[in-house]
């Protein structure tokens, strides 16, 4: 028998060639877009592709704390909500928030946290709303990321952008960027929220078994991941700010 | 609200200072656990059970073993479900009601500790395919909280778990019937074991204490299993965390959670 770790499948999530079930190399990133401000009414907003996720994020505030007694006289308070749309996912999803989203919103809130600049806004509060419209494997990344740039959209003084991308193990290696199937029949899924300047991990989460040199390996790929996509969150905040009228 | 924001900002002062001597509140190393004991077969009535003892911070782990109807993706598979809950009785903070955030992640970290490690073998806990599964559930009741309820409970559940029996099945009309005072042991692979460790400035210390926990900067829990590799983990708090500090915390788990398994080990010796 073969015990690979995850589930049994058919599919081959890698194959001799060091190709993988979606045609990517081991140390590449699905195809990431970006656009920001793309909501009417939102402070700030991005739509992020990331691979098949699709994910829509927007930002409310600095505005009024409701309830008030959560208001802080020292500093401004970020709220996160992570959401799943009932039709992103094969099965319809229960549209009330599970106990896997409350955590993922609490995690993506401790990892945009040390980004942005709270203590200029005291008793106010920040909301950022991010709604997976569609669901394909490393939704927290892609929201987190999508997150940032909505952040920044919306003119928040923050310290860093947060990159989000997962390594991971399927087929006994080390990859970059699990998608759903990796992620359901693989052997281990490390998602990676990081700050490229100031180069730290601020989301990191673990399921599945890796040896301490795949650990190491993982934390070091998926941290290159994190600084291909952070390139793509700067261009779509350029495209947006800068594009327009002159091209330098 | 504001004196006590007041009162943790002297304290965090104070741990800072000594945290530059080397020192902490409690006269700990760095990297020193606090005492844990842990006794098993607490609760006669559980088909499993332990009280761990982490300093002053205890949980109470049972195990409930029951057939279940399988999940319809996995009919080849028993069913591991683990939960925790802060009780009122465990601190003053603490209030009744659905859980909020912290206790959602508390339960699910330590559900994902046990489930990912792959400390049960899952495939040994069927009775009939598709039809009928045995189900262990292991539910955690947090009684006294001086931080580090990660640990805790991580402690209390592998050691609840490890210790528990499988009362026996046979079918009968399609149908699970228990077979009184008949037990298996349970399909036990490896032993994961979680080390909580907190960032307060720059330094890094494991198992921080209540004092610690409400004024971290940022936390790591990371799950390893007995071969000495990393199964889970989860990163909280409001600060970020450095690469060298990621494989650092690894280290530091793999050696301290070691020590950490053969206490469990030794909770539930003679039983099993």
């Amino acid at each position: 028998m073969i015990k690979m770790g995850g589930r049994d499948t058919d599919i081959v999530l890698l194959d001799e060639n060091g190709i993988r079930s979606d045609g990517r190399k081991i140390n590449e990133t699905r195809k990431v877009s970006i656009t920001a401000g793309v909501l009417k009414n939102a402070n700030g907003s991005a739509y992020i592709e990331f691979g098949e996720n699709k994910i829509l994020v927007g930002v409310y505030g600095p505005r009024d704390v409701h309830p008030k007694h959560l208001s802080d006289s020292d500093t401004g308070i970020l709220r996160c909500r992570y959401h799943m749309a009932p039709f992103s996912v094969g099965e319809r999803k229960n549209p009330a928030p599970s106990r896997r989203e409350i955590e993922i919103s609490k995690v993506i809130k401790e990892a945009l946290e040390p980004a942005v600049m709270l203590k200029e806004f005291p008793r106010t509060a920040v909301d950022v709303f991010m709604e997976v419209l569609q669901a394909d494997g490393g939704t927290r990344c892609a929201a987190l990321t999508g997150a940032s740039v909505a952040l920044a959209d919306a003119g928040i003084p923050m310290r860093d952008l947060v990159a989000g991308c997962a390594a991971g193990k399927a087929a006994d290696t080390v990859i970059l960027d699990v998608n759903n199937e990796e992620d359901q029949a693989g052997q281990a899924d490390l998602p990676i929220g990081y700050m490229p300047n100031l180069e730290k991990i601020t989301l990191l989460q673990l399921d599945g078994v890796l040896t301490p040199d795949e650990y190491k390996k993982c934390i070091e790929i998926g941290i290159d991941g994190c600084k291909q996509v952070y390139e793509i969150q700067k261009k779509a905040l350029q495209d947006k700010y800068f594009s327009k009228g002159d091209n330098d | 609200m504001g004196s006590s924001k007041i009162i943790d900002q002297l304290k965090k002062n104070q741990i800072l200072e000594l945290l530059k001597e080397g020192k902490r509140i409690d006269g700990r190393a760095l990297d020193e656990v606090r005492e844990l004991t842990i006794d098993v077969g607490v609760i006669p009535k559980a088909e499993g059970s332990a009280r761990a003892r982490l300093g002053d911070t205890e949980v109470v782990a049972g195990v409930k073993v029951q057939p279940e109807r399988p999940f319809p993706d996995t009919g080849d598979q028993g069913m591991l479900i683990c939960t925790a809950e802060i009780l009122p009785i465990a601190h003053n903070d603490v209030e009744t009601g659905p859980p909020g955030p912290p206790v959602v992640e508390l339960a699910r970290v330590t559900d994902r500790g046990i489930r990912e490690s792959k400390m049960l073998d899952m495939k040994q806990l069927v009775l009939e395919k598709n039809k009928s599964v045995i189900g262990v559930f292991c539910d955690n009741a947090v009684t006294d909280h001086d931080g580090n309820l990660f640990d805790a409970c991580s402690y209390a559940t592998t050691a609840a778990i490890n210790s528990c029996k499988i009362p026996k099945y046979e079918m009968k009309d399609d149908a699970p019937v228990k077979i009184e005072n008949e037990f298996d042991k349970p399909p036990i692979s490896t032993l994961p074991v979680s080390v909580t460790m907190a960032k307060i400035g720059d330094y890094i210390i494991v198992d921080p204490n209540f004092d610690e926990w409400s004024i971290m900067d940022a936390r790591i829990t990371i799950t390893t299993n007995s071969d000495g590799n990393v199964v889970a983990l989860q990163k909280g708090g409001q600060d970020g965390f450095t690469q060298d500090n990621l494989i650092k915390c690894a280290e530091i788990s793999i050696r301290v959670g070691s020590k950490i398994r053969d206490i469990i080990k030794e909770s539930s010796s003679g039983v099993n």
